[in-house]
């Protein structure tokens, strides 16, 4: 295993600088910060609209920003087409799965793995991924859209990993799941984090990703407006009400 | 009565005319199933495949005086690559930056290369019907009460051949596998690492190298004149219907069907009435499910 996370952090593996983004004319984030340091597990956490979909699809390269920055591993990736960004290392799984739905669970799999690094690396991946979430092997010549909601979150999960990725970003994970599943789910997130694989994940429950985050960010209507470590987080006045809210 | 035997010519025909329908549709099927875009300029296309044949087998001699007169099956050998070329430049250059103009904008980009080619079609090579006409191009198979065109037999070979390529083009290798997935899911795609953009093209390019054999076959069956473009656009835009997207044994099947009830049509029916029964099936179709019988 040569992924660890780096020693000596010379510079965030992700750092986001005052970005503006659009959708044509409608500005959807403004100002937006964020930085996330290699082998951390940072949250997103929004409610409806407030941009974080937006702000994944950014770094993800298929939204460019208008105003300020993206770094990657300190190189400026804010123009970068989002297919040379899977090849640099920054895997999203998207808010509703993204599945494959009329290809079997081993060719999504196998479709993670498309870039040219992942590829050399796709029978190694592959068992991770079976180690990760055993139904996925047991399911492997399964069409995708007949899994459950649960298994069909694995599946991308396992996608996103065969692609090798060095940065994971996670759009909505929870959505329409049971909590049991969800739990499981962090559980095997836990499990890819100590592989040395640095995860950015979004979530509305704000209880939830102050359990399973590090650090976090919470976003209001396309601003950052609160930033800080879970721990701190709990503490803030508004994260209180919103804890026992949502 | 009906006469069983008599039955046997209206299906064994159906079926081999299936064969040529769906090697019409199956670009079309792909281009629309990957891009979402109806290429009106197919049936056109295809033809330029036909005269293409028709000038290695008689322009060379007739025009240039060159004592090569290409048999029209082995022509293929370099139709189809300057098709599938053809096809990757006009998707790259024009289709692809047309996608991000509008959506509808490659349509219309389609409608005018379909105008351009006919026009081309008609200047070099006028408005006189032509045929390809290699020396088998009327041998007959007398199989009992049976009478089988050599060259309906051949576009159904061939049908079949290119339906194997194609699904297991689509399913075994890491590009046919992005076709694919760009089909069913285009943002999940870009985030696979996929250049959608080149998907594109070879998409495109893949539906002209099978126009291409469609074409061949069509001039060894029928005569044609630069303006039959659309006959078989609307033979291709039927196929797809019935046939539905995303499976190309789906599109064979929606070939054969719509060849049986021609060739039904005309047998139970009349002659004149046999393409406007497979039009009232298409509408049916469309009507009661509009995924296409095998479609997703």
């Amino acid at each position: 295993m040569e992924k660890c996370a780096q020693e000596i952090s010379q510079g965030p593996l992700l750092k986001v600088s005052s970005i503006d983004v659009f959708h044509g004319t409608f500005q959807a984030l403004w100002d937006v910060s964020l930085e996330v340091k290699a082998g951390e597990i940072v949250g997103l956490i929004g409610a409806n609209n407030s941009g974080k979909s937006t702000l994944l699809d950014a770094i993800s390269g298929l939204l460019h920003p208008a105003r300020g920055k993206i770094e990657f591993e300190g190189q400026d990736i804010s123009a970068v087409e989002s297919f040379r960004i899977v090849e640099l290392g920054i895997t999203q799984v998207p808010e509703g799965r993204g599945i494959f739905p009329d290809m079997t669970v081993l060719d999504n799999l196998i479709l993670g793995s498309y870039t040219r690094r992942a590829r050399s690396r796709r029978r190694e991946n592959l068992e991770n991924v079976y180690q990760h979430f055993p139904i996925l092997e047991t399911r492997k010549k399964q069409t995708a859209k007949t899994l459950s909601g649960g298994e069909q979150q694995m599946l991308v999960l396992g996608r996103g990993l065969m692609a090798d990725p060095k940065l994971m970003l996670l759009d909505e994970m929870s959505l329409g799941l049971a909590p049991i599943v969800i739990t499981s789910l962090y559980k095997a997130l836990q499990e890819i984090r100590q592989r040395g694989i640095t995860i950015l994940f979004v979530e509305q429950n704000v209880r939830r990703s102050l359990q399973e985050a590090d650090r976090a960010y919470i976003l209001e209507v396309g601003r950052v407006t609160l930033s800080g470590t879970a721990g701190e987080l709990r503490e803030e006045e508004q994260v209180k009400k919103a804890y026992f809210g949502v | 009565m009906i006469d069983i035997s008599s039955l046997a010519g209206p299906l064994v025909n159906g079926i081999l005319w299936g064969g040529l329908f769906a090697l019409i549709g199956m670009g079309m099927s792909l281009v629309f199933g990957v891009m979402n875009l109806i290429n009106v300029a197919h049936g056109d296309l295809v033809i330029l495949a036909t005269y293409f044949a028709f000038f290695l087998s008689t322009g060379l001699v007739l025009r240039y005086s060159l004592p090569l007169d290409l048999d029209p099956i082995l022509s293929l050998v370099i139709i189809v690559p300057v098709m599938f070329g053809l096809g990757f430049a006009i998707q790259k250059f024009l289709l692809n930056r047309a996608l991000t103009v509008s959506a509808e904008a490659p349509l219309i980009i389609a409608f005018g290369i379909s105008l351009i080619i006919q026009n081309i079609a008609l200047k070099l090579w006028s408005p006189m019907s032509r045929s390809l006409m290699p020396p088998y191009a009327l041998d007959v198979f007398v199989i009992g009460p049976l009478r089988i065109r050599l060259v309906y037999l051949i576009a159904f070979v061939a049908a079949l051949i290119m339906v194997f390529l194609l699904r297991e083009f689509l399913r075994r290798t890491y590009l046919g596998r992005a076709i694919s997935a760009t089909a069913q899911n285009k943002k999940a795609s870009h985030l696979m690492g996929i250049n959608t953009g080149r998907v594109y093209s070879f998409a495109f390019a893949i539906a002209m190298a099978v126009a291409a054999v469609a074409g061949v076959c069509l001039g060894l069956i029928f005569s044609f004149t630069p303006d039959k473009g659309i006959q078989f656009l609307i033979i291709a835009f039927g196929v797809v219907i019935i046939g539905g997207l995303g499976s190309m044994v789906g599109t064979l099947l929606g070939g054969i069907i719509m060849g049986l009830v021609m060739t039904f049509g005309g047998f139970f029916l009349n002659l004149h009435w046999q393409m406007l029964l497979v039009y009232l099936v298409v509408i049916v179709v469309l009507a009661v499910r509009p995924q296409g019988i095998f479609g997703r």
